[in-house]
């Protein structure tokens, strides 16, 4: 999806979890531009956020 | 170790490729790799690491092959159900190539055994499926610094990473730099919850042999300190740079004896005291004018459930929040793992209700109602 005015990955978190309550209860990580990220992150309107939870299955 | 030159022709498309040769056929030959889990990820790898001659190779496995598993872990047979499948792969690799060796390990992988056995090994093949066994590994290859192909699948979804890898210029990464504590259990599915479809560990365990091979022979680019996703439905891969977290430092043991004294198993337990019910539990609350039984599988999902019911996918609750009436509230699924996840997301609503898990969900539901029919005629 494509999101804009989104300042940084807290905002951006915040938003997803208003839109999938579900997320909000779930384990995954962002990673930022393809680079994992630990802390809140500044975005910039042309940024790819990617949200990975973990896997088990094997 | 000399190659043997009477070889040469068995492995003669890969000796010919550019800087490849027999020197690095000979890397090979001396590699050992260790295979933990001969599932749907570990058949595929085994398949070509064996083809294509490494030397040694580990595998470790404590299960039995069952008729499901037929669907995706490809090197056993329906005459194979019931036997081991750490005996049952080594007899079909050491068919497949009879100049390499093969140890059989048919155990569970325990912060007892994984040390001694992990130092026996160059490489370390995830193929587990569940989250404490893939913790006990990435912990173990981080305090002996070997490298660690990691693989996981998730219904159409797979990951793949090289772990404790030498990249120049970086730090090694660990699976905890990504995740530092473990899931609990049912928060996330596996494969008998969400399903898989069979060929995407064929691709992802296939991926970690290439890994393996890279590793070994030095040629092209592992995986090392990146992730990258599959997605078998759309062909799309995306691939992110992994970076070392504090946290990870934090949760790992400090040495091998913390290791052994670590319960991987307790650490992925979820704390479900009071939540879980037994099927004979459930049967008491049927009746019960109070109770509303709520099934969270998908729609189409079998058997189908023949006590009265609502029906409530476990997908839909990404994008709506219903509430329903009666005081208590006790969630269903296949296996009792997605009937969790559900009540995770309600506990966060606000409201006065109980809230209970069928333990097993419809698989033990099912036994339990078989047995009690049992029991009737025999009566």
């Amino acid at each position: 999806m494509t999101l804009s005015g989104i300042p940084d990955t807290n905002a951006l978190v915040k938003q997803i979890h208003a839109q999938y309550p579900l997320l909000a209860v779930n384990k995954y990580v962002i990673a930022v531009d393809k680079k994992i990220i630990s802390g809140n992150t500044i975005l910039n309107e042309n940024s790819t956020v990617a949200l990975m939870p973990p896997f088990s299955g094997g | 170790m000399s190659f043997d030159y009477s070889r040469y022709e068995r492995y003669s498309r890969q000796i010919l490729l550019p800087g490849f040769g027999v020197s690095t056929q000979q890397k090979l030959d001396k590699a050992k790799v260790l295979v933990v889990g001969a599932g749907g990820l570990g058949c595929p790898a085994l398949q070509y690491l064996a083809s294509a001659g490494v030397g040694t190779i580990g595998i470790i496995d404590d299960d039995v092959v069952s008729v499901s598993n037929l669907q995706r872990q490809v090197l056993f047979t329906e005459a194979d159900i019931g036997f081991p499948k750490a005996r049952k792969a080594a007899a079909v690799l050491e068919r497949m190539n009879s100049g390499i060796g093969i140890n059989v390990y048919n155990e569970r992988l325990t912060t007892a055994n994984a040390l001694e056995l992990f130092e026996n090994y160059d490489v370390i093949l995830d193929g587990t499926d569940n989250f404490s066994t893939r913790y006990l590994i990435n912990d173990a290859c981080v305090l002996l610094k070997k490298p660690l192909v990691f693989g996981a699948v998730s219904q159409f979804e797979g990951q793949l990473a090289v772990f404790n890898g030498e990249r120049e210029g970086e730090q090694p990464v660990n699976y905890r730099d990504l995740f530092p504590d473990p899931p609990k259990d049912g928060e996330i599915a596996n494969c008998a919850d969400g399903g898989v479809l069979g060929v995407l560990p064929g691709i992802i365990g296939t991926m970690q042999a290439n890994e393996v091979l890279k590793l070994i022979t030095g040629m092209g680019e592992p995986l090392i300190n990146r992730l990258l996703t599959y997605n078998a439905l759309t062909n799309q891969t995306y691939e992110m740079i992994l970076v070392p977290g504090d946290r990870s430092k934090q949760e790992i043991p400090v040495n091998e004896e913390e290791f052994r004294s670590t319960d991987y198993a307790a650490a992925c337990a979820a704390d479900n005291n009071g939540i879980l019910i037994s099927a004979s539990q459930l049967a008491q609350l049927i009746d019960d004018k109070d109770t509303i039984i709520i099934d969270v599988r998908e729609k189409g999902e079998l058997p189908l459930l023949a006590i009265p019911h609502q029906q409530l996918p476990l997908s839909t609750l990404q994008t709506e929040t219903p509430v329903f009436n009666g005081k208590t509230w006790v969630f269903l699924c296949q296996t009792g793992r997605r009937s969790l996840q559900a009540i995770n997301y309600f506990s966060a609503m606000e409201g006065n209700r109980k809230m209970y898990s069928v333990d097993g969900g419809i698989i033990a539901w099912e036994k339990f109602n078989n047995k009690k029919e049992h029991d009737k005629a025999h009566s």
